[in-house]
């Protein structure tokens, strides 16, 4: 357990320096820098006339088909990972099962492709 | 061990923290921030307690892709948040006895709470120790010989949520033009143009 997490401990001593030099700079700049507020500098920049509108508006829903595509593939990936390297392990049957699973998700694939939802319009 | 435990206090104090603020904080798309920060402090929880895969699932999958759908429903939604926040002070005495009744069944359940002496045999295989093989190798060789059949279960629930997904938000349009590349590859000469003799003087 120990050996594990000692492999980590230049990630932790990363995250410390990170940590200290980002609130270092952020406290110096709030502290040393001048400081004249002014509404007109929260203000949104805008030529002519006044902001009439949010920014954010409303997007369209095949982003979203895209991005629940993508975590159904990305978690297919993350069982591709175990599977890789304890191969030699878990033998023939292993192996099959895995098959077993790509197939399940390429009927899906398959679907989604003829269906067209890979294309955008 | 000290530096064990203090990276343990902080990232479970960081993830707590980032839970509230996820909770409480005025935009929405803060609160997505804030959750990514949970995650990524969770996932060093997870790194703490020797579950280095997991940890790094957790990375992938929760802060690079959830995260970016959450975002996404917030995107869409388009909700206003402060005409949403305006009755939170009025249902907090519901929302507070809602909680108070959930954590006493917690407790009752967690009061009550036996392990069958058969549980040894249930588990299968023993976790192997770090030092032999890697946790990420440890997980690979039960999940697909031990627990096949909950592997297959996974699979089909992720081919479930892809076909809902695709027929809850798919919408072709209507009168789109597209190219298309073998339409026009296959297209002949003969099907497209005609030759036509146009006597003199007469037109078509």
């Amino acid at each position: 357990m120990d050996a594990l997490l000692l492999e980590y401990l230049p990630i932790l001593i990363f995250l410390g320096i990170a940590i200290v030099m980002a609130t270092l700079m952020l406290a110096a700049s709030f502290v040393l820098g001048p400081s004249r507020p002014d509404s007109e500098k929260l203000s949104a920049y805008e030529c002519g006339f006044e902001a009439f509108d949010d920014a954010r508006s409303k997007f369209d829903v095949r982003f979203y088909l895209v991005a629940i595509l993508f975590i159904i593939f990305d978690l297919e990936v993350a069982f591709l990972f175990p599977w890789a390297i304890s191969l030699g392990d878990i033998g023939v049957f292993g192996f099959w099962s895995m098959v077993v699973f790509l197939g399940i998700l390429t009927v899906g694939f398959i679907y989604e492709w003829k269906k067209g939802a890979l294309e955008w319009e | 061990m000290v530096i064990q435990a203090l990276a343990f206090y902080l990232f479970a104090g960081i993830t707590v923290a980032s839970a509230v603020m996820v909770v409480s904080s005025r935009n929405p798309v803060h609160s997505v921030l804030f959750l990514i920060l949970a995650f990524f402090n969770s996932a060093g929880l997870f790194v703490l307690l020797g579950a280095e895969f997991l940890a790094m699932i957790l990375v992938i999958v929760y802060v690079g892709a959830v995260a970016v759908l959450f975002l996404f429903v917030v995107m869409m939604l388009d909700v206003n948040v402060a005409q949403l926040r305006q009755g939170f002070l009025q249902y907090l005495p519901i929302g507070m006895l809602v909680g108070i009744v959930l954590l006493m069944e917690l407790a009752l359940i967690g009061g009550a709470w036996v392990l069958t002496p058969e549980i040894e045999a249930a588990l299968g295989q023993p976790i192997p120790p770090v030092t032999e093989v890697t946790n990420t190798e440890a997980l690979g060789q039960v999940i697909y010989t031990h627990y096949v059949y909950l592997f297959q279960a996974a699979g089909l629930i992720l081919l479930v949520a892809m076909i809902g997904a695709i027929v809850l938000t798919l919408r072709t349009r209507e009168g789109v033009k597209r190219q298309s590349i073998s339409k026009q590859n296959a297209k002949q000469r003969s099907e497209a143009v005609t030759v036509v003799k146009v006597p003199t003087g007469e037109g078509m």
